[in-house]
C-alpha cells in the first residue's frame, strides 16, 4: 500500500459539501468586525467609538485600553534568533502608534458580521500621520526614515556566516562578476482566507478554539498562557483548512488572541471570518529581497568563490524572526558544491504588512540568485549552461555532504542523500535540450523567440522538533489514528492511513485519521516546511508498530503460540500459516481490555477472559501491558532530510501581446520513498503553479504612501486555468538514510525553482539578462523594445 | 447616518429541490443566507467580489456567483448547491468521482464551486480541446492543485458516467 497511488480518503466529505471549515461552525455566534490603520505610519491620537456603541445589536467595541495583562502586550516573537538586535511584534490592537495601513485598532463584536461591520463603520480615528518608508533598498540606508518612531534605524537583525576563505579565493579567481538581483513581494493567498471561532464554557471553565491555522497546538500553548490557564482547559481544533502555504502557520495573528478573549469576556461564542481584503493588509507577505552578488570562477565555469550580501524585507514587524533570510542563507547554495560561500544578511523594517514563510520561504529567492548567478557566468565565459552546472553539482558518493553553513533548526547543514547528476541528466533528456537549438533557430526562421531555462535546487524538508501519533484499534476494527498538526489539503488522512494499515494489515479503508485536533493528541508542532510526511510519518509508523506488537503478544496469549509466529493480516492475526485460526483485530483489542461487566457478545468473551486470568493466578493485564489495542509515540529527528529536483522550461514571448507561453515545463524530483504518487504528483504540480505565479503573475504592489495598490483578486493576478500548463513529470527516488521511511518532504518542492527556471529561459529567448522577478508582459515589452518604440 | 433597524423580506428559495419560506435583510449576500441561514455550508465564500468562483451555485440551471447577488433578488429561484449533486442514495455523482480519481481537489475549498460550474458543461467535455476546456473553467480559482487534476476529472466524468449507466 507503501507507494500506491490510494484515492484520498477525505475527498468523499469534501467533495459532497461536508468539509467543515472553521466559518462553518457556530452559525449562531457573535461576530467581529475590525478597524484597521488607514495610514502606513501614524500616531493614534483618539478613537471615538460612540457612534458604533448606538448600532442596535452590537455587543462590545474594544481598543487596546480594554486589554489587560498579556492581552495588552506585544504578541509573541515566534521564532527567536541570536541575530535580532531589535525585535518588534504588534500589539493586539495598536497602542499609539501604527506601522502599516491594515494594522488592528479596534475591534466590534455584534450579532452578525453585516451589524458589526456597520458600527466598524461609525467609529472615528484621529491619526497624525508620520512619514513610512516602503522602498527596501532606502529602509536599508543609514539615515533612512524610520519604520517606528524613536529607532535609530530599519534594521530587525543581522547575521553573516562564512564557509572557507571567500576574500582569499576571490582575489585569485581568474575570473570575478558582481550582480544585483530582487525578488518582489508576494504572498500566500489560500483561497480560504483565516477564520477563528470561540467558546468558552463558564461552567467547567473549558475554551473551545477553532482556527483556520496550520499550528493547532501552539495556538493552545499560547492562549493557555494568555489566559493563565492549564492546558487542558484550552482545546484547539485545526478543521478543514481551505490551504494554507505557511500564511497561517504564523501565530499569533491579532485576532486569534481577541475572539477567544472577547468569547470569554461576553460568555457567548464568537466568530470572526477574514474577507479577502483584510487577507491582504492583515496576512503576511513574503519574498521581497535584494540580492548582491560577487562569484569568483576558473575559466570553465567552476564556482571558485561565492559571496551574498541581501536585505531582507521583514515589513512593520519579525513575529516570524528571521526564519526566511536566514533559509535563503542555508539553501541558496542547493546542489553546488561553494568550497568558500559568504552570506550576509540584514533583516529591515519597512511600514508595510510583516512577512514571513510562504511556501518555499526564502528558497524561491536562494534558487534565482544561484541559478541566474550560473547562467550569467556561462554567458559571460561563453560556455554551455548545463556543462556549467555539471561542473558544479555535488556527486552521488559525497553524501551526507556538509554545506558549511548553520541550517534553519540551528544545526549544521547536512544533504542526507541524493543523486543529481543523475536528475540533471534525465531532464536534460526528458526536455531534448540536445536538440533544441535547431528547434530555436527553425522558430528563430520564423521570427518566434524560443527560449530554454534550467534550474535545480535542494530543499531541506522534515525539520524537528517533533511529531507524534495516538493509534487506537475499535471493537469493529476500525483503527484510529490521531496526529498533531493539521491539513491544508496534503492528504494526511490517505498517507497516515497507508502507513498504519500497512504496518497493521489492514485495510486502509478502516483507518480514520484525524488531525489538527488537541482533544486528541496535545502534543505536536505543526504543519510546515514541508515536515508532516518526514515527522508525522515517522512517528505513526512507530505507533503502529508499538500496537502491532501488542496485538501480537495479545493473539499468542489467546491462540497459545509463539508471539513470533503470530502475523497480522486481513484485518486480524493468526498464527502464520494458519488463516483459521484468525482473530479479527477489532475482537482482540476488546477482549485484550479485561473486564468486569459483560455489556455486548465481545465484552463477554473480555470478561470471562478477565474471570480465567484470575483462576490461573494471572493479573488480566500483563506488566507493561495496556487494556485494549492503542499506543502513542513521537519521531524527533536529529536534522532534516534534503529532497531535490531540476526543472526546464521552454518558452517563447508572443511578439505581439509579450505574454509569457510556455510551451513545455518539465519537472525531475526526488522526495525520497514515495508513499503516495497520486498525492506526490499533485503537490508538485500545485507547487509549479504558484511558481509560476511568482514568476510572471503575483506581485504587491505598494505606493510609496504604503498603500497597497491590488488588494483584491482582480488586481493581484493568481493563475487560472488559463495560465498554468500542466508540467511533466518524472520521478527519482533516493531514500533518505536519516529515518525509517526513507521518506523526504515534497510540499514546497514544486515552488522553488520556478521563477529562476522562468528567468533563465526568457533571458534564453530574450538575449537579456533578467534580473528582477516577477516579470510581466509590460516588462518583456520595454526589454524588446528598449528605445520606447511602439508604446 | 442612522442605521435603520433591520426589515425583513420574505422570500422563497427552492434549494436542491427543498422549499424554503424565509426572512431575510436585503443586504444579505445570497451566500450567507446558503450558508448560515440554511446551514449549507459546502458553498464557500473565497473573495466575496465575484473573482475566485468559490461560491458557484446554479440558479434556475447556470452556474452564477452567489457572493455577488442579494438574496433578496433570488426570490423564487431554483437553486441547486454540491449538497444536491450526490443522488439521493449516497452515491456520487460522475463529476465527483472523476474530481477523486484524478485528484481533482487538495484542500477543497474551491471544489464546490469547480464541480458547479463543470455540471452545465462536462458532458460536452470531450469535444473541447484542452484550451477550450480551460477557458471553459477559467472563471474558478484554486490556489492547491495546479488545475491538472481538474482539468483531466472534468474531461473523465461523461466517461464515468457512461461506464455507471451501462447495464
Ligand atoms: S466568493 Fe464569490 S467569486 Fe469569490
Ligand atoms: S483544492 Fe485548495 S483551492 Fe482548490
Amino acid at each position: 500500500m507503501f507507494g500506491e497511488r490510494v484515492e484520498r480518503r477525505e475527498d468523499l466529505r469534501l467533495l459532497t459539501g461536508g468539509g467543515r471549515y472553521t466559518d462553518d461552525f457556530e452559525h449562531d455566534a457573535a461576530q467581529a468586525a475590525f478597524v484597521r490603520s488607514e495610514h502606513a505610519h501614524a500616531r493614534v491620537l483618539d478613537v471615538d467609538v460612540t457612534g458604533a456603541l448606538e448600532v442596535d445589536g452590537v455587543l462590545g467595541v474594544y481598543t487596546h485600553e480594554d486589554l489587560t495583562g498579556g492581552f495588552a502586550a506585544p504578541l509573541p516573537l515566534l521564532v527567536p534568533h541570536e541575530g535580532i538586535v531589535r525585535p518588534r511584534t504588534q500589539y493586539a490592537l495598536a497602542a499609539e502608534e501604527v506601522c502599516y495601513a491594515g494594522e488592528t485598532i479596534v475591534m466590534v463584536v455584534a450579532t452578525d458580521r453585516y451589524v458589526a461591520e456597520d458600527a466598524a463603520g461609525r467609529i472615528r480615528v484621529s491619526y497624525e500621520p508620520l512619514e513610512a518608508i516602503v522602498d527596501l533598498a532606502r529602509a536599508a540606508d543609514a539615515g533612512a526614515t524610520v519604520a517606528h518612531a524613536g529607532a535609530p534605524d530599519n534594521i530587525a537583525g543581522r547575521v553573516s556566516e562564512e564557509k572557507g576563505d571567500v576574500d582569499g579565493a576571490l582575489a585569485n579567481a581568474p575570473h570575478v562578476f558582481e550582480w544585483r538581483f530582487e525578488i518582489e513581494r508576494s504572498a500566500s493567498t489560500p483561497m480560504e482566507g483565516r477564520a477563528v471561532v470561540a467558546r468558552y464554557d463558564e461552567r467547567d471553565g473549558m475554551l473551545m478554539v477553532y482556527d483556520s491555522t496550520q499550528a493547532p497546538t501552539g495556538i493552545r500553548g499560547g492562549l493557555a498562557a494568555l489566559f493563565g490557564v492549564d492546558l487542558e482547559r484550552v482545546q484547539v481544533l485545526a478543521p478543514d483548512v481551505g490551504g494554507g502555504f505557511g500564511v497561517k502557520v504564523m501565530q499569533f495573528y491579532p485576532e486569534e488572541v481577541l475572539i477567544p478573549w472577547a468569547a470569554r469576556r461576553l460568555g457567548t461564542p464568537v466568530k470572526w471570518t477574514e474577507d479577502r481584503r483584510e487577507h491582504f493588509i492583515g496576512s503576511n507577505h513574503e519574498r521581497k529581497q535584494i540580492h548582491h552578488v560577487r562569484v569568483g570562477c576558473d575559466d570553465d565555469g567552476r564556482i571558485l568563490a561565492f559571496e551574498t550580501r541581501f536585505v531582507h524585507d521583514s515589513g512593520a514587524y519579525c513575529p516570524y524572526g528571521l526564519i526566511v533570510p536566514v533559509i535563503t542563507s542555508a539553501q541558496l547554495p542547493g546542489p553546488y558544491k561553494l568550497e568558500n560561500y559568504r552570506y550576509e544578511f540584514r533583516a529591515v523594517y519597512t511600514n508595510t504588512v510583516s512577512t514571513s514563510p510562504y511556501r518555499g520561504a526564502g528558497r524561491p529567492q536562494g534558487a534565482f540568485v544561484m541559478e541566474r548567478t550560473l547562467d550569467r557566468l556561462a554567458r559571460e565565459l561563453a560556455l554551455d549552461p548545463v556543462d556549467v552546472r555539471r561542473r558544479n553539482l555535488i556527486q552521488p558518493d559525497e553524501f551526507p555532504y556538509e554545506v558549511g553553513v548553520t541550517f534553519q533548526d540551528g544545526g549544521p547543514t547536512v544533504y542526507d542523500s541524493g543523486d543529481y547528476p543523475r536528475g540533471l541528466e534525465l531532464l536534460l533528456d526528458a526536455v531534448g535540450y540536445a536538440g533544441f537549438a535547431a528547434e530555436r533557430e527553425r522558430a528563430a526562421a520564423e521570427g518566434r523567440r524560443l527560449g530554454l531555462g534550467l534550474g535545480c535546487y535542494v530543499e531541506g524538508t522534515g525539520i524537528g522538533p517533533y511529531e507524534g501519533a495516538a493509534i487506537n484499534v475499535m471493537g469493529d476494527g476500525t483503527v484510529t489514528v490521531a496526529i498533531g498538526l493539521s491539513t491544508q489539503g496534503q492528504a494526511h488522512e490517505t498517507v497516515f492511513a497507508q502507513i498504519a494499515a500497512d504496518e497493521l494489515g489492514v485495510d486502509v479503508e478502516r483507518v480514520q485519521v484525524s488531525t489538527g485536533d488537541t482533544r486528541r493528541i496535545g502534543y505536536g508542532v505543526g504543519t510546515f516546511a514541508s515536515r508532516s510526511a518526514g515527522v508525522a510519518g515517522n512517528a505513526v509508523k512507530r505507533a503502529a508498530r508499538s500496537v502491532r506488537h501488542q496485538a501480537q503478544e495479545f493473539a499468542a496469549r489467546l491462540l497459545e503460540a509463539a508471539v513470533d509466529d503470530i502475523e497480522l493480516a486481513d484485518g486480524a492475526a493468526r498464527v502464520k500459516g494458519s488463516p483459521q485460526s484468525a482473530i479479527p483485530l477489532g475482537r482482540l483489542a476488546l477482549v485484550a481490555n479485561p473486564l468486569r461487566y459483560a455489556y455486548g457478545a465481545e465484552a463477554t468473551e473480555a470478561a470471562v477472559f478477565a474471570r480465567k486470568a484470575y483462576s490461573s493466578g494471572e493479573a488480566p493485564l500483563h506488566e507493561d501491558a495496556t487494556p485494549g489495542l492503542n499506543a502513542v509515540e513521537y519521531y524527533s529527528p536529529r536534522s532534516g532530510v534534503f529532497g531535490f529536483g531540476m526543472h526546464a522550461a521552454i518558452v517563447e514571448i508572443d511578439p505581439d501581446t509579450c505574454n509569457l507561453l510556455v510551451r513545455r515545463y518539465v519537472i525531475v524530483h526526488d522526495c525520497g520513498r514515495v508513499i503516495n504518487p497520486l498525492v506526490v504528483d499533485g503537490q508538485v504540480q500545485g507547487g509549479f503553479a504558484q511558481g509560476l505565479g511568482g514568476a510572471f503573475f503575483e506581485r504587491i504592489v505598494y505606493d510609496d504612501t504604503g498603500q497597497i495598490q491590488n488588494a483584491s483578486f482582480m488586481d493581484f493576478l493568481i493563475p487560472y486555468a488559463t495560465e498554468v500548463p500542466a508540467p511533466e513529470l518524472h520521478h527519482t527516488e533516493t531514500p533518505s538514510p536519516s529515518n525509517e521511511l526513507g521518506v523526504k518532504g515534497v510540499g514546497e518542492a514544486g515552488a522553488i525553482a520556478v521563477p529562476a527556471v522562468i528567468a533563465n529561459a526568457v533571458a534564453d529567448a530574450l538575449e537579456r539578462p533578467i534580473d528582477s522577478m516577477p516579470l510581466s508582459p509590460l516588462q518583456l515589452f520595454d526589454m524588446l523594445h528598449p528605445d520606447g518604440n511602439g508604446r | 447616518m442612522d442605521v435603520r433597524p433591520r426589515e425583513l423580506a420574505p422570500i422563497s428559495l427552492t434549494v436542491n429541490g427543498n422549499v424554503h419560506e424565509l426572512e431575510v435583510e436585503p443586504r444579505w449576500l445570497l451566500c450567507d443566507v446558503l450558508r448560515h441561514q440554511l446551514g449549507l455550508t459546502g458553498t464557500h465564500v473565497g473573495c466575496e467580489h465575484g473573482v475566485c468562483g468559490c461560491c458557484t451555485v446554479l440558479i434556475d440551471g447556470r452556474p452564477a456567483r452567489s457572493c455577488l447577488m442579494f438574496a433578496v433578488t433570488a426570490d423564487g429561484a431554483d437553486i441547486r448547491t454540491v449538497e444536491g449533486l450526490a443522488r439521493g442514495d449516497g452515491k456520487l455523482h460522475p463529476l465527483q468521482t472523476a474530481f477523486r480519481r484524478h485528484h481533482g481537489l487538495q484542500c477543497g475549498f474551491c471544489t464546490p464551486g469547480f464541480l458547479m460550474a463543470a455540471l452545465p458543461i462536462y458532458r460536452r467535455a470531450g469535444a473541447l480541446s484542452d484550451d477550450e476546456l480551460r477557458e471553459a473553467l477559467g472563471g474558478q480559482l484554486c490556489r492547491c492543485t495546479g488545475y491538472v487534476g481538474i482539468v483531466a476529472a472534468v474531461r473523465a466524468a461523461a466517461e464515468i458516467e457512461a461506464g455507471d449507466s451501462a447495464p
